[in-house]
């Protein structure tokens, strides 16, 4: 089945079977491997791009449902070589080890500050809580989330909370 | 941004700007011109006998280019591991199958989705066979998994100390003496240490690529050690270790399940020969459960006898550990890893025993841990368990048994010599810093209102860092891959002529940060700024031969070979600089300009002009310096490391439910000299949260015909962030004198420490119920159901 | 990971949808409890009709005496809509507690309700508010009570050639009240439901007048628990009043033994989780 969409600003097509996952889509025909596929059922949110506006898991939905809409992956995100606060934020606060989860979590993390300027720790905890991450124990990637929202505020973010912090 | 790059800065990661916009390479990135792909026919049974395999159908479905069983690699042997005891694992199933999952067939196909819709046409037929998969059952011997073999028992490991039978009966004999005593408690728990599911979020993944004119192998995988991959398939196909390139590319999580080789590394460069194309396979979550190593898996009693004060007089230990059916890497080996730490930090008498039993399911290795956090959990819950029964503070308890403070090596009572301790301190913080009276009467106050709060403590020592090579005598080494190498570290550290600097580690981050720390490391010993510093690691081609990334040993040995290596540099350079400066070297320090002359600002010679001499070596004249501005140390330290702890958890149980949320979990963690403390802190961040994983949430479930309950995310359940608190860090600071950096190993303390922790907090909370233990995980219904059994 | 091999329409209108709806057809909306299972090959229809790009089915509109909620309303819209909020709390809650954020953006409350998942929360949600199924096919329109839609685990009243189009919700009353509550498989509320429980009550005059209360992740469906209901209209809600109609939780009900809880835990819990709701709804009120 023949499928266009606009992914990352760009015009794309491309004739796929029906059972091509968006994240296939990406990966292998766009190579956009920058989304990652992490488990079977929905649960990692690794593959988590924003389809119009929105954050979705793209290995749960098919490319052909995709047709006609607007994706933003985490190649997407900065803007003329400018990070995207929330990379940002993962960066200075230390909020990825392996990075496997880390393009979905951003993808999830920019959706929720897009949503709520300014959320509470536990909106953030439970903002994020459709992406694993099995390296951080999740502290400093709400560390990161927190000092992106500050910065997209154009506020001071909160320091840093490991020991010696300078 | 703060880029300091003296030891002890938080430096923010180099390899960050990549993998936060999604241009970092993991090996299911790397697709090269004309991939085909695998996808493997597993066994439904846990054991059962192949009649036939009847691979037509899929032979002929669209874009199939092969199909292979085991009767196409039988000539290839079984799959090599370092350590093989009873029986290792075959590269596919041939006549019998020994737990579900297991690899029968191998479809390569032009794509993935036809690979696997092929799988679905190979027709086998099997011979089902009574299984046995609980290792209770298995020890009887009753059902054999391997029906050649005299019994289901591999190995049994016992200490106290090990390797002194003589010693071991006079330790039975104290600690049956003590427990004879009119004046003595004697405190046992029977505990389940559950079989866990590694689950490091990029599946596993093998390019492998067959270059038919140089007869050379070049393949990418998700692996915690390359060198041992690149052995494995040197030997299996006959090469030289020069023949086969291996890279470890970014690889996403590692946690022990990539510490392994596997059967799909070897049989995707099989199809990457015989079709003379790349060949690629990446794992599902799903099949997860029969192609990779799982963890844990113990049952056994822990039994403790002391006064009625706290003096504890002799702690036993008696366990049974699941192998799984077959042994791959470390199998056997990982509760001896845990004999390792089988007395902890204590100094009373300890009687040790681990027997490792097979069973129709899939083979445990290592994970975060290996062996340490099964033996911390016992040793932890039964101390804490007898001095609930002597009523007695638990801090207390430990303080009263804990070795002395030492700077020097003292010998546990389980055998080993331990590096650096001091374990009083460390807990005195613990409480200083959570204001545990404090906490204490907050819990108190609680259960006057009627809710179950409580509050856990443990305190862990470990060891890590896995060296010397010396422990290749235990058969800790590269050697059954063809390459006798053993736990040494490795650091090559390169000035170029442009005086950017190279670096090259034997090891390979799933995570840890090693292009930032080591780029640390380098630049303190050189002054060159880390900008400039480049770190290669897994790869096996570029490196040394390298042992790999686990048991926390990366930075406390690899890294010190490394820091060790740029200190050579560095003094080279300062002799080149003395001699352009006609200067002593010993006046010579070095920064981010050049040499100086101490105290004489004025005479300097820049980096360029070091380097320049150190690769135009004519400029160094009749100095008997030699060309070039490099050095590589191999680095073998007389020890392990042996980092220690204490951490602290408040929860709240709703007695209803059975429901737990953890309110606080404070942690005093000591790692000796810290090179990064942001690394570090996401380290014990991650591996508390593993432990908490164990603790709440996490088991893997085999039915009785062996199949995988548990197989998908969607039934195990790993921690995310609704569920957990924020974590509070401390820290106490005692350096190791076995290598040059003061670092002990931290990767896997936070796991090590935490699970017993959190069931400490809740058997606390539910003390005033009469609770006494409960298993984990500590899901709602065990919870509950424990409440029920205390009130009759 | 890979789906087998399956047609795909994605009809632009009802008549399009009605008409591709052959033997061995499987509607999708939102996706999220079909795909993963066609991933995991347990189910492959012959054609997916997807009706995500139905018109006019995305809104929840004020109909007067209900409130309708299309078949393409995702669960997070559900939990955040303001009608819903103030109509059927219960389902709004439910709806909250559903999946996670990304699946709340894709996954439609119609989608849920026709999945009939034993363990979902949506369905008691729905029960509660003593919902309407509209469910159309080429032949015609049928609505279908809360109480006979859910038949079996995976199966609703709504057949394979059918599409739940939309669902009526009774306008709540100032004296009516509904909540939902859960424990999840994680602990908490996260995850499906190890047991859940969704009232309404309607008050007067300091009594309870009415009651409906549904029971999920308990049973071998999501179902009305009316000996509950029944113990609990004529009291006065107090807490001692609630604690004797919880009782009757599991009356009549096959309580399934699963990973997450013996009978007789989930026994316990579905009478501790109709306790808790039944009190919040109270409060709601």
């Amino acid at each position: 089945m023949e499928v266009s969409m606009t992914v990352n600003g760009r015009e794309v097509s491309a004739d796929v079977e029906p059972r091509t996952l968006l994240v296939h889509f990406l990966r292998e025909e766009l190579r956009l491997t920058g989304t990652h596929v992490g488990c079977e059922t929905g649960y990692c949110g690794a593959c988590t791009v924003h389809v119009d506006g929105q954050a979705i898991k793209s290995c749960t939905m098919l490319a052909v449902q995709a047709n006609g809409s607007e994706v933003k992956t985490i190649e997407g995100l900065a803007s003329n070589g400018d990070l995207h606060p929330v990379q940002e934020g993962f960066w200075e606060r230390h909020g990825l080890q392996c990075g496997f989860c880390t393009p979905g979590m951003i993808m999830s993390a920019t959706a929720l500050l897009d949503e709520n300027s300014n959320p509470s720790e536990d909106e953030i905890r439970h903002g994020i809580e459709g992406n694993l991450c099995r390296c951080t124990g999740y502290h400093n990637i709400v560390r990161a989330v927190e000092y992106a929202g500050a910065k997209m505020r154009g506020e001071d973010p909160p320091p840093p909370d490991w020991e010696g912090a300078e | 941004m703060a880029t300091s790059s003296a030891l002890g800065g938080s430096v923010r990661r180099r390899e960050d700007p990549a993998l936060i916009q999604g241009k970092g390479l993991y090996t299911d990135d790397y697709i090269p011109h004309g991939t085909a792909y695998v996808a493997f026919a597993r066994s439904p049974y846990a054991s059962a006998t192949i009649n036939s395999i009847d691979t037509s159908a899929a032979e002929s479905a669209d874009g199939v280019v092969a199909v292979f069983t085991a009767d196409d690699v039988s000539h290839l042997g079984d799959l090599i591991a370092q350590v093989v005891v009873a029986r290792g694992r075959p590269l596919m199933a041939g006549t019998k199958v020994k737990h579900v999952g297991e690899a029968v067939a191998m479809v390569v196909a032009e794509s993935a989705r036809q690979a696997r819709d092929a799988v679905d046409l190979i027709d086998i037929d099997y011979d089902p066979h009574k299984a046995v998969i609980d290792m209770r059952e298995a020890v009887k011997d009753e059902v054999l998994v391997h029906d050649d073999l005299e019994s289901n028992t591999v190995v049994a490991w016992e200490a106290g100390p090990f390797g002194d039978e003589e010693a071991i009966a006079a330790t039975k004999q104290t600690i049956a003496d003590a427990k004879d005593r009119d004046d003595t408690v004697t405190v046992s728990i029977e505990a389940v240490n559950q079989r866990l599911i590694p689950v490091a979020i990029e599946p596993r993944s093998v390019v492998a690529e067959w270059d038919d004119g140089y007869q050379r192998f070049r393949v990418h995988t998700s692996s915690q050690v390359p060198h041992a991959l690149m052995g494995a398939i040197k030997t299996t196909f006959g090469l030289n270790a020069n023949q086969v390139h291996v890279t470890a590319p970014e690889v996403g999580g590692g946690f022990g399940v990539k510490l392994n080789v596997y059967n799909d590394e070897i049989l995707t460069c099989f199809a990457a020969q015989k079709l003379d194309r790349p060949i690629k396979w990446t794992e599902s979550r799903r099949e997860a459960p029969g192609s990779s190593i799982q963890g844990r898996g113990w049952v056994g009693t822990a039994t403790v006898v002391g006064t009625n004060d706290g003096e504890i007089l002799g702690y036993e230990l008696d366990v049974l550990s699941d192998m799984g059916a077959y042994e791959q890497n470390f199998t056997a080996a990982i509760p001896f890893l845990g004999l390792f730490v089988g007395s902890g930090q204590y100094k009373f008498p300890t009687h040790w025993k681990a027997t490792c039993v097979f069973t129709n399911t899939m083979t445990t290795d290592a994970y975060r841990g290996a062996g340490r956090p099964e033996a911390a959990y016992y040793l932890e819950r039964v101390i804490d368990a007898y001095a609930r029964e002597i009523g007695v503070d638990p801090v207390e308890v430990r303080k009263k048994n804990f070795i002395d403070k030492f700077d020097e090596a003292v010998v546990s009572p389980i055998g080993f010599a331990i590096d650096t301790g001091d374990y009083s301190t460390n807990i005195d913080k613990l409480v200083e810093v959570s204001d545990y009276e404090a906490l204490k009467a907050e819990r108190d106050k609680a259960r006057e209102e009627g809710r179950y709060v409580g509050i856990g403590v443990s305190a862990y020592c470990e060891v890590c860092g896995f060296a010397p090579t010396a422990l290749s005598e235990l058969g800790f080494s590269w050697a059954t891959y063809g390459l006798p190498a053993g736990f040494y570290g490795t650091g090559l550290v390169r000035v170029n002529p442009d005086t950017s600097v190279t670096v090259i580690t034997g090891t390979g981050p799933s995570g840890q940060g090693h292009q930032t720390s080591w780029a640390q490391l380098v630049s303190d010993r050189l002054g060159i700024p880390i900008e400039k510093i480049r770190v290669i690691h897994g790869d096996t081609e570029e490196s040394p031969m390298g042992i790999g990334t686990f048991g926390s040993r990366s930075l406390a040995v690899d890294g010190a070979a490394t820091f060790d290596a740029a200190e050579r540099v560095a003094r080279k350079a300062k002799n080149i600089a003395a001699h352009l400066l006609e200067a002593s070297a010993e006046d010579i320090e070095l920064d981010a300009d050049g040499g100086h002359v101490v105290g004489s600002p004025d005479s300097t010679v820049p980096w360029d002009d070091i380097a320049a001499a150190a690769y135009l070596p004519h400029r160094l004249g009749e100095s008997e310096i030699e060309g070039g501005l490099e050095s590589h140390v191999v680095f073998d330290p007389p020890n392990a490391t042996w980092p220690f702890g204490s951490h602290l958890a408040m929860v709240e149980v709703d007695a209803e439910t059975g429901n737990v949320e953890i309110l606080r979990y404070i942690t005093v963690d000591d790692c000796g000299n810290v090179v990064n403390p942001m690394i570090v802190a996401g380290q014990v961040h991650g591996g508390i949260t593993q432990g908490i994983g164990q603790a709440m949430f996490e088991e893997a479930v085999y039915d009785s015909d062996g199949n995988m309950l548990t197989g998908s995310l969607l039934d195990y359940p790993i921690p995310t962030a609704g569920d957990l608190p924020n974590f509070e860090l401390s820290s106490t600071v005692t350096p190791t004198n076995i290598n040059s950096l003061g670092a002990k190993g931290i990767g896997e303390a936070g796991t090590i420490g935490s699970a017993q922790t959190i069931v400490n907090a809740v058997v606390d909370a539910l003390a005033p119920l009469g609770v006494k233990h409960v298993d984990m995980p500590l899901r709602p219904k065990r919870v509950w159901a424990a409440i029920q059994e205390a009130r009759g | 990971m890979y789906p087998r091999s399956f047609d795909y329409v994605a009809p632009n209108t009802l008549a399009e949808a009605f008409n591709a709806l052959g033997d061995n057809c499987k509607v999708m909306a939102g996706g999220m409890s079909l795909i993963p299972l066609m991933k995991m090959r347990l189910f492959t229809p012959g054609v997916v009709v997807d009706i995500g790009n139905l018109p006019d089915m995305d809104q929840i509109t004020d109909e007067g005496d209900h409130i309708k909620v299309g078949a393409l309303v995702r669960h997070g819209t559900t939990a955040s809509d303001g009608l819903i909020a103030a109509n059927a709390q219960a389902l709004a809650t439910a709806a909250a507690l559903t999946g996670d954020v990304q699946v709340r953006n894709r996954g439609t409350t119609c989608g849920a309700l026709a999945h009939a998942d034993i363990a979902a929360d949506q369905p008691a949600g729905a029960l509660a508010a003593d919902a309407v199924m509209v469910v159309e096919s080429a032949g015609g329109s049928r609505e279908v009570a809360a109480s006979d839609f859910f038949v079996d685990s995976l199966t609703s009243a709504c057949g394979p050639q059918e599409i739940l189009t939309h669902i009526k919700i009774p306008k709540a009353g100032e004296d009516e009240g509904s909540a939902y509550d859960k424990l999840g498989r994680r602990g908490g509320h996260s995850d499906y439901a190890v047991a859940g429980a969704a009232a309404w009550v309607k008050k007067s005059n300091g009594s309870i007048e009415a009651a409906r209360v549904a029971l999920t992740g308990v049973g071998t469906k999501p179902q009305l628990a009316e000996s509950v209901a029944e113990a609990l209209v004529g009291t006065d809600g107090s807490d001692a009043a609630i604690e004797a109609a919880a009782q009757h939780a599991v009356d009549g009900v096959v309580v399934l033994e699963d990973l997450y809880g013996s009978e007789e835990y989930k026994t316990h819990l579905a009478k501790v989780y109709v306790g808790r709701a039944i009190k919040q709804a109270i409060a709601n009120v």
